[in-house]
């Protein structure tokens, strides 16, 4: 009982600190801009510990915030093997490739206005399609190392990116193109100069779309087969043995991955974009 | 439309020639093993060999068996007309023999994930509207939930799903479509929630100021200027959502031992060595995906016009 008492007068207690804040004058400074979600965060998991010691959850159910906390600090290397075999190895790799290709096909069929006409009805209609289906078919292509996820991710991660950066070469308008036509540019000049910098904004959010996208691909696809070590595998098998507590420190590195991930893409399109209306606010 | 019609048609002829055209090089191998085991004469001799020799030297040996390659039982990959069989066995025929609803029909597994997939776009729509309005509304919870609602995009779904499966069991929720659907919803939300907040946004400021002179109530500017003024943008990310829905609701399938849904089927297909099981279920998704974003679009369309939106 005391523990639910506990995590009802850190709610309320974290509730009126956020209303409080978010209304104060000092709401725009960054340290209040991150408090506020920090404290968010933390109270969840407050009363995730205290539910979980109230109703006394049997750990192979629900285990507690700290106890999973321990395990993740006892079991790093593990992790960190993990980690590599997921995402360095299979996540990463799949990615480049994916996007080099989607970048280099855009760039090719955005030369005849046919292609282009045709694809990008296609293109959107197969981004929006399950695709994370195909895992099994390319595991028993490539088999059960890296390879495989990488190329789930690289057929994952492809269509966003050509149909977002198909979109962003046809942005720069036509006067922008009449004035490089002035200054008597070549097809090359003009696409490096001012069209492929104009399509940033948009190959951007492909990025950050597929960003979330390389991740599923590279989990799902170890459900399939992946040698001894991954974190799908781990997810897997934890779930069949019980070690609940190591599938929620899983889960906290594809959290942590994910999110660092789709962080350093946004980064580097707020230094890449600086100059767009969306990123000047 | 009528002008983008034939390059759709001429790119798609392009693909499946493309799919026609890698067909022999990808199954020249199981070609050539059954044909070694029903006795005829390979070039090499030995399976161990041909392992170790280029499928185009293969191809160039072997030319009389390339052909065995379009008609294989269990191919490596399947040709677009083995597909195309698969799949109307599964589902017109089994209508046709009035077994619609077995275990062996598409139809049936299709329908299964459709309910989870509507079950959870309606709980994500549903989420997602309530947290854009109450993030319009709230700097408190703008403040406390965006950053959130972001980074639950960034963790992959897929790592928590088996312990959503757990936890609803636990719980006492019977049957898999619970799980699936929360899995489901969990992707749905997130568009919804940046298009509604954006569209509740959308009204002008000389829309507000007019609101304003009518002396119009809080609640009154909500339903007649924040809401009708949010709906195009509201149907723009359902379309997004739904088919969000659909990628849940499969992947809710996959990792789970289900054992109905277009998911489970692709599971049990990769388990029994099926490949055409497989390659029929994953078609049978994109039609889902294709019929429920074209229902959405047909949908806004009328939902529009009847609000004099778009002409």
């Amino acid at each position: 009982m005391n523990w639910l008492i506990l995590a009802g007068v850190f709610w309320a207690a974290a509730f009126i600190t956020n209303i409080v804040l978010a209304n104060s004058r000092w709401s725009h400074t960054t340290l209040v801009r991150l408090t506020i979600p920090v404290l968010f965060g933390v109270t969840i998991l407050v009363i995730w510990e205290a539910l979980v010691h109230a109703f006394g959850i049997s750990a192979a159910i629900l285990p507690a915030p700290s106890d999973v906390g321990a395990t993740f600090m006892n079991s790093t290397d593990m992790l960190w093997e993990d980690f590599r075999q997921t995402v360095l190895k299979g996540a990463l790799r799949g990615y480049v490739i994916g996007a080099v290709a989607a970048l280099v096909t855009a760039v090719l069929i955005d030369r005849s206005p046919f292609l282009t006409q045709g694809l990008l009805p296609i293109g959107n209609f197969v981004a929006a399609l399950p695709i994370v289906g195909v895992a099994p078919i390319l595991v028993s292509w490539f088999g059960f190392d890296w390879h495989s996820k990488a190329a789930v991710v690289v057929i994952m991660v492809f269509f966003p990116i050509l149909v977002n950066t198909v979109q962003g070469l046809r942005e720069a308008d036509a006067m922008q193109r009449d004035l490089m036509k002035t200054y008597a540019s070549s097809y090359m000049q003009t696409l490096i100069k001012l069209r492929f910098p104009a399509a940033l904004p948009f190959v951007f959010n492909g990025l950050k779309i597929a960003a979330t996208l390389a991740l599923i691909g590279a989990i799902v696809a170890e459900y399939f087969g992946s040698p001894t070590r991954g974190m799908g595998f781990r997810i897997s098998t934890g779930v069949g043995s019980l070690s609940i507590d190591l599938v929620w420190a899983e889960i906290a590195v594809a959290a942590m991955a994910g999110t660092a991930f789709y962080g350093v893409v946004a980064w580097i399109e707020k230094k890449v974009t600086y100059w767009h209306p969306s990123q000047r606010g | 439309m009528t002008k983008t019609l034939p390059a759709v048609l001429a790119v798609l002829f392009g693909l499946v020639v493309i799919w026609f055209l890698a067909v022999a090089p990808m199954n020249i191998r199981v070609a050539l093993d059954v044909a070694d085991r029903a006795g005829e004469t390979v070039v090499p001799v030995k399976s161990l060999d041909r392992r170790d020799t280029s499928v185009w030297v293969l191809m160039a040996n072997n030319a009389a068996f390339v052909a065995d390659g379009y008609n294989l039982k269990r191919p490596r990959l399947p040709t677009p007309t083995q597909v195309g069989q698969e799949l109307w066995k599964s589902t017109g025929a089994m209508v046709l023999k009035g077994r619609t609803w077995s275990k062996r029909s598409l139809i049936f597994h299709g329908w299964v994930t459709l309910r989870s997939t509507l079950w959870g776009f309606f709980l994500g729509t549903t989420t997602g509207i309530l947290l854009a309005v109450a993030i319009v509304y709230s700097r408190a919870a703008e403040m406390s939930l965006m950053p959130w609602a972001v980074i639950s995009q960034a963790v992959p779904i897929v790592a928590l799903a088996p312990m959503i499966i757990v936890l609803s069991s636990q719980i006492g929720v019977e049957g898999r479509g619970f799980p699936k659907a929360v899995i489901s919803a969990y992707l749905c939300f997130f568009p919804v929630l940046v298009g509604m907040v954006k569209g509740l946004r959308s009204p002008t400021s000389e829309q507000l100021d007019l609101l304003k002179t009518y002396s119009s109530s809080g609640m009154q500017g909500f339903l007649k200027l924040h809401v009708p003024a949010s709906i195009p943008y509201l149907f723009t990310s359902l379309k997004v959502g739904i088919a969000a829905a659909l990628v849940g609701a499969i992947v809710g399938e996959l990792p789970t031992g289900a054992i109905s849904g277009l998911g489970a089927r692709i599971l049990i297909g990769d388990q029994f060595g099926t490949p055409l099981a497989i390659w029929s279920a994953l078609f049978a998704a994109a039609i889902l995906a294709g019929a429920l974003v074209t229902l959405l679009d047909r949908t806004q369309a009328i939902v529009l016009r009847k609000m004099g939106m778009r002409a």
